[in-house]
């Protein structure tokens, strides 16, 4: 009689189930790189392996621009709402609990409660006023828009760290006759730091990747590199969009992987 | 307390505040106000040309699921509206319990590996949760499309003679969000589970459980606030989802979201499409309240 | 010998007063309160605690956990404020001055060493906050890192160190800027039983070399007692008792200080001119004691001897429990009243101390080594 070894752990079918998520998770991603590489002008028949698109992707002005306007916001959004959520990590983190700290709560998490659409919308009519008004055009409101979406995922990774911090550190530095700002300085700071990067790049991957808000936000000539993408889902379709989809999967991937380096080794 | 103790307590929330104050300057001009203006907007009628008149009026709201017959103002039920309405409610639950179904199993295995393989694994399905949703949606375009990946394949097997028109459905709809929201879904099961004491297990086997008690009786209600999280975090984008119906659904199997874009583009009824995005606000914020709800009461028991 | 009703501080200063009277005091905390929370759900940590610590003594502050002694020396240090009383250093109120401003360095008890500087920079933190000049800070931290044996180590990451490494690390430190007293907050507790015995040494030592005012939090009755010039010590928020460690030993003023510090025998007994009369009606012979009604008697364990139970003046005695310790046998004795005794005998080379289980015995105390204390 063949014996199998009884493990507690295990579930019946859970592996082959799990085997067949994580394919089914990456399956399209490598079609869709895969096809990236295709010498044919469809997106459906394999024609052999070129970097043509890559090239044709490279040289359309149209999808430089989008990713220079991209790139633009997404770095303004980071330093923006990290800056703020910085700041905001040290207000709410480390002191006695004091009132209206729930409210700084709920109100740097609304973004993450808030449908997108809804969020895309009330900025559409918000940014509508004000252009109206004012005559104002410009990016900025893009910047803006992102960069208060960005706050509550830049305040995470910080506040976690904050948290994760020991409070002697900072008495031990008081002790040592240490000024506040001193402190600060010489000790918070370069403790926090692995966290204030981590929040700028998580800040960073989320600005880069919307789509909805900035479709609404945005004025005419104004496409990211997703609304341009989105845009052009609607049109026949080329590799070309492939290589794009490519290109930024390889960086989200870079970014990642950076960031749970950092992240990782909390000491 | 003595006064200079007073004196302390009081710098430290003054300091608390000050430190806030930047972000929710931001929050308040880009986020949350912004909302208020949508809710003044609701009450409003639509203008000829987009926008909206500044007088007074239900209809936004009224319009979310009656509409006025033309010939003798009476209101009748709007089809097209319950219809989308009932779309992204049934689709929304469907994938939650989709993700769910082939979730738990993913969230178990990865948090049963030994703890060095574990974070690769766990690495694995963080990635697709941090690439563009549109590229992921658009992955699966590749996938089911008529001359995709799925169809071309099963020509070949010979399974089915012609391509199965997927791509502009229903189905599509519900594969993509199930796909794009699935790590969603993973990530809380797997911080339940891995919190999960394995010795439980044991205690159960040896008092004559069986596999399927086991599961049923141990496992499942003591991850129940996982369970809870991810199908929150996967029933709540789902029901507000835009980019995936709109890329697999083709602009005719509209959800929420679809139809609010349309009130603000083609609709030409501003008011009609803030009063359904006040309405979508409202459920998801009922979803969440439900959601605090059982995880406060969880810490209550729990710890 | 009569022990008056008079609050241990004062005791201490009436009765054991070695220093004038001329020389200040390194630390002085007067009348200090530290409540936590409000109104009715405050808690007083402290509860108007007086203490004098001299010039050049290894002081010692004594008790178990919650009793307020990290919190005296957190006032000390300046971390916390008292809700009233005064903090001398030196002389000099310093009750409000921010911890950055007082010539004062503690040890902490998870070390706090800054994960983010090496070794060098950690022992020369202190001094380079004060603005000292860069030849300065390095000479210091050298000297500093010679002092505790880490020069070696200047520019290791502080977590390469192993736990006795970086207790020393965090002692050069706190002693780098050469404060007027140095604070040490149960910095052994993390350590294995060998490497505290070396590093309670090497603390003498250090305090020798320097002489420089320590004040050491510990709950831990041994390491107070070997390394001590005083013990203060501490329950409930409250200074029960200050004096040298043979004093606190031999005469405790009370039954918490009795029991905290080693293992002792409490008895019930009436107290009649020059004796005491046990529950049982065995005398014991206490000279001088010169007052009556219920009173509560203490012996310490080892000073309690078995004598056959025929010896005149012996109290009877049951054997109920014996239990071999190895360097020592525990009797555990039961009086004809029912009340229990515990024998401390050193065991015999056999490690058979001759006696079995419903033996009778008589028993006797060293004389002197009763003891009358307050409940």
């Amino acid at each position: 009689m063949a014996t199998k070894t009884f493990s507690v752990a295990k579930l019946p079918g859970f592996t082959t189930t799990a085997v067949l998520v994580f394919i089914a998770l990456y399956l399209p991603i490598f079609t869709l790189v895969a096809y990236s590489f295709n010498a044919s002008q469809s997106v459906a028949v394999w024609g052999g392996f070129s970097l043509d698109w890559y090239a044709k992707a490279w040289n359309n002005d149209q999808v430089k621009d989008a990713t220079m306007r991209s790139l633009i916001i997404a770095v303004s959004a980071a330093v923006m709402s990290t800056a703020v959520a910085t700041m905001a990590a040290l207000g709410t983190t480390r002191r006695k609990a004091f009132k209206g700290q729930t409210f700084i709560y709920v109100m740097i998490n609304q973004p993450l409660m808030v449908p997108e659409i809804v969020t895309a919308v009330s900025l559409l009519i918000f940014f509508g006023m004000i252009k109206q008004a004012t005559g104002i055009q410009g990016i900025g409101y893009v910047i803006f828009a992102h960069a208060a979406f960005c706050i509550p995922f830049a305040y995470l990774p910080i506040r976690a760290r904050l948290e994760g911090m020991d409070l002697t550190l900072e008495t031990a530095a008081a002790d040592l006759y240490a000024s506040p700002w001193q402190i600060f300085r010489h000790v918070t700071l370069p403790l926090l730091l692995p966290g204030v990067i981590a929040g700028a790049m998580l800040a960073f991957v989320i600005s880069l990747d919307d789509v909805v808000i900035t479709e609404f936000v945005k004025s005419g000539g104004q496409d990211t590199l997703p609304t341009y993408m989105l845009g052009q889902m609607r049109r026949q379709l080329t590799p070309e969009i492939n290589a794009i989809s490519s290109m930024l999967l390889a960086l989200t991937v870079v970014l990642l992987t950076a960031f749970f380096l950092l992240t990782r080794k909390n000491d | 307390m003595s006064a200079a103790e007073k004196a302390q307590a009081a710098q430290s929330t003054r300091n608390g505040w000050l430190l806030s104050t930047p972000a929710l300057v931001i929050l308040t001009l880009f986020a949350v106000g912004p909302l208020m203006i949508v809710a003044v907007y609701s009450f409003l009628a639509p203008g000829q040309y987009g926008n909206v008149e500044w007088q007074f009026s239900l209809d936004g709201w009224r319009g979310i699921l009656w509409t006025k017959d033309i010939f003798d103002d009476t209101y009748g039920l709007a089809d097209a509206n319950v219809t989308i309405f009932w779309r992204s409610i049934r689709l929304s639950v469907l994938t939650t319990l989709l993700t769910f179904a082939v979730g738990f199993p993913t969230a178990w295995f990865i948090a049963t590996r030994p703890a060095k393989s574990r974070a690769l694994w766990l690495f694995l399905i963080t990635i697709p949760f941090w690439t563009n949703l549109l590229i992921r949606t658009y992955a699966i375009n590749e996938v089911i499309r008529n001359e995709g990946l799925l169809n071309t394949l099963l020509l070949k097997l010979g399974v089915i003679s012609a391509p199965i028109q997927l791509l502009y459905t229903d189905t599509a709809v519900f594969i993509g969000m199930a796909y794009v929201y699935l790590p969603l879904m993973v990530l809380p099961l797997f911080a339940a589970i891995d919190r999960f004491d394995m010795k439980l297990l044991e205690a159960a086997y040896d008092l004559y459980a069986s596999r399927m008690q086991v599961l049923r009786r141990v496992i499942l209600p003591i991850v129940k606030p996982g369970i809870i999280a991810g199908s929150i975090l996967v029933f709540v984008p789902s029901l507000g989802a835009y980019v995936t119906p709109r890329v697999l659904g083709g602009g005719k199997q509209m959800m929420i979201g679809n139809f609010i874009d349309l009130q603000f583009g083609q609709g030409r009824n501003w008011p009609l499409g803030a009063a359904l995005s006040l309405t979508l606000l409202v459920i998801v914020t009922a979803a969440l309240l439900i959601y605090v709800k059982y995880a406060n009461r969880d810490t209550a028991h729990g710890h | 010998m009569l022990r008056p009703r008079v609050p241990a501080a004062q005791y201490d200063q009436n009765q054991r007063e070695r220093v004038t009277l001329s020389q200040t005091n390194a630390v002085e905390a007067r009348n200090a309160v530290k409540a936590f929370g409000e109104g009715d759900n405050s808690v007083r940590a402290l509860n108007d605690v007086s203490v004098e610590i001299r010039k050049g003594e290894f002081f010692t502050l004594l008790g178990p956990s919650g009793c307020g002694k990290t919190t005296l020396l957190r006032l000390i240090a300046g971390f916390e404020m008292p809700t009233s009383g005064t903090i001398l250093l030196d002389g000099q109120d310093i009750t409000y001055l921010p911890p950055n401003k007082r010539p004062v360095n503690t040890v902490f008890q998870s070390y706090a060493l800054f994960p983010h500087l090496t070794v060098a920079q950690n022992v020369g933190f202190g001094l380079q906050m004060q603005g000292r000049p860069a030849a300065e800070v390095k000479e210091t931290t050298a000297r500093m890192l010679a002092l505790v044996k880490l020069e070696s180590m200047a520019n290791r990451k502080t977590s390469q160190l192993s736990g006795g490494q970086q207790q020393r690390v965090a002692l050069a430190r706190a002693l780098a800027p050469q404060p007027k007293v140095l604070l040490l907050d149960e910095p052994l507790s993390a350590l294995d039983l060998k490497l505290r015995k070396e590093m309670q040494i090497e603390l003498k030592r250090l305090q020798t070399e320097t002489g420089i005012t320590f004040v050491f939090v510990t709950h831990d009755q041994e390491e107070a007692l070997t390394m001590s010039d005083r013990v203060g010590v501490m329950s409930a928020g409250k200074l029960q008792q200050v004096g040298a460690p043979k004093d606190i030993y031999t005469r405790p003023v009370n039954r918490f200080v009795a029991s905290f510090i080693g293992e002792t025998n409490f008895l019930s007994a009436t107290a009649e001119p020059g004796a005491a009369r046990l529950a049982t009606g065995a005398v014991v012979e206490m000279p001088g004691l010169a007052r009556s009604g219920p009173v509560t008697v203490t012996v310490r364990p080892e000073q309690v001897r078995l004598v056959d139970a025929s010896e005149p003046g012996a109290i009877a005695a049951t054997v109920k429990t014996l239990v071999y310790f190895g360097t020592d046998t525990h009797c555990y004795l039961a009086l004809q009243d029912g009340s229990e005794l515990v024998a401390r005998l050193q065991s015999p080379a056999t490690g058979e101390v001759g006696l079995q289980q419903g033996q009778q015995v008589g028993v006797r105390f060293t004389p002197g080594a009763a003891q009358i204390v307050e409940d």
